[in-house]
């Protein structure tokens, strides 16, 4: 439940949302409000609002990081801390594509890599929190940044699909070796299947993102609330930020693969 | 739930059209070139390593080959010293030996030769010493001397027994 007086610094930026918000206190926290979009530049493209909003900065934030941390690592032969990250990353998603979609899904790699390193420095940078300063933001706990993210990888695999094999990508939703009594039967599954992609992609990041930050939420509402028993939910949340750092990695990693796969099934829709 | 605000999905939709594409950039352009270099240029250097290493092995190899090779020929060559060196020795013996043989046999027939003719003489004494033992003997059994003739043919055919 939000009072009017929360209302009111919706557009006021998040600078301000955090100081008076703590002024509340207690459990009148809302463990949905981390994810309000605050505009902090409105800005206007024709009619279209195309504001520059918390959301945005994050978005920001995570090019940037990522971008550190991949272009700042030295380019020695011996790799130091820096490079080695950024070499593991690399070569992660450098064993991923090759093993999902084999030396054909190279053409990918760029487009893989940047997918994961998107999604993996916004569930991570949702973790961190720079008090009163900066009022953390996960850009993928938003079910369209998600959707929106799921949708063009879904509808590039589509495009790419009917491209490169025409009218035999629909092969896809006939696996060879089925019997024809069973074709009735198994074409419907299938498309349901395929067509569920991109909704299916999309809700387990959002799902897992969301449900993570608003568990942290209200644990911590509960630290502020129990007075010195506060030590329990306060341990609990300690586990459960390592748990989130597993998550976060663990989504942008599923998003990931089975954007690889969902590829392959354009190149090679025969099974 | 924040997350149905529609009003709100296009300002995010339209930035983050922008920071992937500006990701997309950035990742493909500088960060796969920068890194893939680093990482193709270290696969080289390990390659390369690996090579030289491989190649010195070779070379151990082959010095240890030739420094068996040249064991092996001076074994060999040592084993054909020694082999000649008996041989000439075993001949020198041989020689010697046959020398030394010829040296005796001669002597032993030239003592040979003079035992015969020692023999011969005595022999020959023997013969002279019978005629006159048989001639003083006849004489003093039948007073008379015997001719000498008779007295030879006597002892000679009484010699031949």
């Amino acid at each position: 439940m939000r009072r009017s007086g929360q209302q009111i610094e919706k557009g006021a930026g998040c600078v301000a949302s955090n100081t008076s918000h703590g002024s509340e206190g207690g459990l009148a926290l809302d463990p949905m409000h981390q994810f309000e979009i605050t505009r902090i530049v409105p800005m206007k493209f024709g009619s279209i609002d195309v504001s520059f909003t918390n959301s945005s900065l994050w978005m920001v934030l995570t090019v940037a990081a990522v971008s550190a941390l991949l272009l700042l690592g030295s380019k020695r032969i011996v790799p130091g801390r820096l490079q080695s990250v950024g070499e593991l990353i690399y070569e992660f998603i450098s064993n991923m594509v090759r093993d999902t979609m084999g030396d054909e899904g190279r053409k990918f790699f760029p487009f893989i890599l940047t997918l994961f390193c998107f999604i993996l420095g916004s569930n991570m940078l949702g973790l961190f929190t720079l008090p009163v300063i900066l009022h953390p933001f996960t850009v993928t706990s938003h079910i369209i940044v998600t959707f929106a993210l799921a949708a063009m990888v879904w509808l590039g695999a589509t495009a790419y699909g009917f491209y490169k094999n025409g009218l035999g990508y629909l092969k896809l939703f006939a696996p060879s070796g089925t019997p024809a009594v069973m074709l009735p039967l198994l074409v419907p599954i299938e498309i349901i299947s395929y067509l569920s992609r991109p909704v299916s992609l999309s809700v387990r990041l959002f799902a897992n993102m969301m449900a993570g930050h608003t568990m942290l939420k209200v644990f911590a509402a509960f630290v502020v609330a129990l007075g010195w028993a506060g030590i329990v939910p306060l341990a609990v949340m300690v586990g459960f930020t390592g748990l989130e750092f597993l998550v976060a990695f663990l989504q942008a990693f599923i998003f990931a693969i089975l954007s690889c796969m969902y590829i392959n099934d354009a190149m090679h829709p025969s099974h | 739930m924040p997350q149905l605000i529609t009003a709100d999905f296009l300002p995010q939709l339209f930035w983050l059209a922008i920071t992937f594409g500006a990701l997309y950039y950035i990742i493909s352009r500088m960060a796969i070139p920068k890194i893939g270099d680093v990482i193709e240029q270290r696969h080289g250097r390990i390659a390369a390593d690996v090579a030289e290493a491989s190649r010195l092995k070779a070379d151990t190899e082959k010095a240890i080959e030739s420094y068996e090779a040249a064991l092996a020929e001076a074994r060999a060559n040592a084993h054909t010293i020694v082999s000649e060196n008996r041989a000439e020795m075993t001949a020198e013996i041989n020689r010697e030996a046959a020398a030394l043989d010829e040296r005796l046999s001669k002597k032993l027939a030239e003592a040979e030769v003079s035992i015969a003719k020692t023999r011969n003489a005595a022999m020959a004494q023997v013969s002279g010493i019978a005629q006159e033992t048989t001639a003083a003997i006849v004489t003093e059994l039948l007073g008379k001397k015997p001719t000498k003739t008779a007295i030879s043919s006597a002892v000679s055919s009484a010699a031949k027994g």
